[in-house]
């Protein structure tokens, strides 16, 4: 095919609009959301924690100090020791570790997978879209915990284990409202346009479809890596997650923190801290992140 | 333009070789009930017998009110949506019959140029890669660096700067993205192009530039086109043969100066009284004969002639029997009892 241009000049293309740079987007976000901000700076702490436990603490996690066990917070201990007399600070740090991993993971794959399926059910429609909505509902009719009890008893425990019995309920809970948003995006004209050259079902899903539900997938996955973290604490905390000598924050709760809640009370209130306060950081980071992509959700 | 009796090749560069054919296609669309099992309690009649065929060359303008089918026309010739029956014919090749493999190889030769500039184009990819992306899934250009100068030289033909495949789509203009959506179509060297209301969301001012690309773009590549358009203004200019659509069927076919300066149907007639005149001296001497009533639902459309309830010459015999399209003059077919 040969090129002929006459009359159709190239017109000039004029500059865009400059963009503001990285540290002022970032106050203005700060300003707009400080409570998100402040989710995020947390976060921000617990991903310092778990990357940096090594460098945080010199004490290791598993050591047990029967000279000093039920301390409690001082100097050298800071945040007490437990009945094994091992350092919570310590076990703290390396338990956020644990949460992360097993947070952003069974976060990770849940909506992804939530996000695949959601999305070719919008793409696909029809008896396959009918079908697979029924199939959501009945894995959505399960409580999460529960369901995640059912997987660990049949798997068994430990962390891999974990992430996939703390995963399987949010690939529906994402499925579905990825679903809602794909089946307007199947309607826009790009996506016939896609069909009309020819694309692929998987390259219209991943390339064309996929993209543009950011917002409803993003919203879930921040939010499903605080119910993670939560659920992992749950877990761990009945004996069916992590299981020692792994530092857990659930784990930290029960055994001697029980025991010897009143006279040793730092043992059992610092993990608990740290599960609050790392739920509720993702919490709020997950509703700023909510408002700042889609203000239509606000009112959920 | 001339018209001759043959009324594909009325005019220079038609031949006779007829590329797409059309023979009675109904798309018929499910009204449905009910939650958890669908029942089908009525059809809305969105195509109902609609034949024609266009000539390799040619332009052929669909027009009519809008719900009257033209959209869904050519979503069928696109394989979009399954047609409910009829045939569709491409380079005589049957579409129906085609597996994915081979509908997909044939999808490089028909395209498609939307209406809307802004929802066409996915707003997550960069101009560079919506033009580029269609020759790298059918294998024409595997070389990345041979895909970004041929991306290049379809902006310049397109008549933008070869320097926007690096922006995306919203920080262009409506006329500039269309100018990519029409890059995007060429990109497979097609010979037939559905252009559906290419022109109709964009500005008066830009639709003139739109249209002098796209007649540009026929002469120099060798297309074919199916113009859909309500605006019968457009459809004169550029199309050879027009053909008048009124609630999923064609009333009138025939070639472009003779529908609009010797309409035989009356919803033709109809529908250019509707159109303004430029000159506001003529526009207010104009006799204005308008349709009266709305359109019917194509769910429950009028036995016989559909157009009889709003047709200033309907007799009884019009709602009894459906008027077949006769060939009333040379190549220009009415679908009308009276005419
Ligand atoms: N996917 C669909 N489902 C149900 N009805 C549809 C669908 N697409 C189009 N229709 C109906 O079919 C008729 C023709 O639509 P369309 O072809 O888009 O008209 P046009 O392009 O001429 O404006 C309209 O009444 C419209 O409501
Ligand atoms: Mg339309």
């Amino acid at each position: 095919m040969t090129v002929t241009t006459e009359n159709l000049g190239s017109p000039d293309i004029e500059a865009l609009p400059e963009r503001d740079s990285l540290i002022v987007r970032c106050w203005n976000l700060v300003r707009r959301q400080p409570l998100g901000a402040a989710g995020l700076l947390f976060i921000a702490i617990m991903t310092v924690m778990a990357f940096g436990a090594e460098v945080l603490t010199s004490i290791n996690p598993e050591e047990q100090m029967f000279e000093h066990m039920l301390e409690a917070p001082s100097w050298e201990f800071l945040l007490g020791t437990d009945n094994f007399g091992r350092d919570i600070w310590t076990r703290i740090i390396y338990g956020a570790r644990t949460a992360m991993l097993v947070g952003f993971f069974a976060a990770f794959f849940g909506s992804v997978i939530g996000l695949m399926l959601g999305v070719g059910s919008a793409y696909f429609g029809g008896k396959i879209d009918l079908i697979f909505q029924r199939v959501m509902d009945i894995f959505l009719a399960f409580p999460s915990i529960i369901m995640a009890l059912a997987v660990v008893s049949v798997l068994g425990t430990g962390l891999q284990n974990v992430i996939i019995a703390i995963m399987l309920p949010m690939i529906p809970q994402c499925a579905r409202v990825v679903r809602s948003s794909a089946l307007s995006i199947r309607e826009i004209p790009y996506v016939d346009a896609a069909r009309a050259l020819g694309y692929s079902h998987g390259r219209i899903i991943l390339r064309h479809m996929s993209p543009n539900v950011m917002a409803p997938f993003l919203i879930m996955f921040t939010s499903f890596v605080g119910q993670a973290i939560l659920a992992e604490a749950s877990l761990s905390y009945l004996g069916l997650g992590v299981q020692e000598p792994i530092p857990a924050w659930g784990l930290m709760l029960q055994g001697g923190a029980e025991e010897y809640a009143e006279s040793a009370p730092w043992a059992a209130v610092f993990p608990g801290l740290a599960i609050t306060f790392a739920v509720f950081a993702f919490n709020l980071f997950g509703d700023a992140v909510r408002d700042v992509l889609d203000p239509k959700l606000r009112s959920r | 333009m001339s018209v001759d009796a043959d009324a594909g090749s009325a005019e220079s560069g038609l031949s006779d070789e007829v590329l797409l054919t059309v023979r009675n296609l109904r798309k018929y669309f499910p009204v449905t009930e009910g939650m958890m099992i669908k029942r089908t309690v009525a059809e809305v009649k969105a195509v109902d017998g609609v034949s024609f065929e266009v000539h390799r060359g040619e332009t052929l303008g669909l027009v009519g009110e809008s719900g009257c089918g033209k959209s869904t026309t050519g979503r069928c010739i696109l394989r979009l949506d399954p047609p409910s029956s009829g045939e569709i014919l491409f380079g005589g090749v049957d579409m129906a019959n085609l597996s994915r493999a081979e509908l997909n190889k044939m999808r490089e030769r028909i395209q498609v140029i939307f209406q809307d500039p802004y929802s066409s184009l996915n707003p997550r990819m960069k101009v560079g890669d919506i033009i580029g992306e269609p020759m790298k899934v059918h294998g024409l250009l595997p070389d990345a660096d041979k895909r970004r100068e041929r991306v290049a030289e379809l902006l310049h033909v397109c008549g933008l700067n070869p320097a926007m495949a690096d922006r995306y789509p919203h920080e262009m203009s409506g006329g500039q993205r269309q100018r990519v959506g029409i890059a995007r179509a060429l990109a497979l060297q097609p010979e037939f192009i559905i252009c559906d209301e290419a022109v109709s969301a964009l500005d008066v001012s830009i639709q003139a530039q739109v249209i002098n690309l796209l007649e540009d773009l026929r002469e120099q590549f060798n297309l074919t086109y199916l113009f859909i358009a309500h605006d019968l203004s457009v459809v004169r200019h550029l199309c050879h043969r027009v053909a008048v659509m009124y609630l999923g069927k064609i009333v009138e076919l025939a070639p472009a100066d003779q529908v609009f300066d010797n309409p035989l149907h009356p919803y033709t007639q109809a529908l250019l009284a509707a159109v303004p005149v430029p000159d506001p001296e003529i526009e207010s001497a104009r006799a204005h004969q308008t349709v009266k009533g709305e359109v019917p639902s194509p769910i429950n459309p009028p036995s016989g002639c559909v157009f009889h309830p709003r047709c200033p010459k309907a007799v009884d015999g019009c709602s009894m029997s459906v008027p077949e399209l006769r060939e009333l003059e040379p190549g220009h077919w009415v679908a009308c009892s009276e005419a």
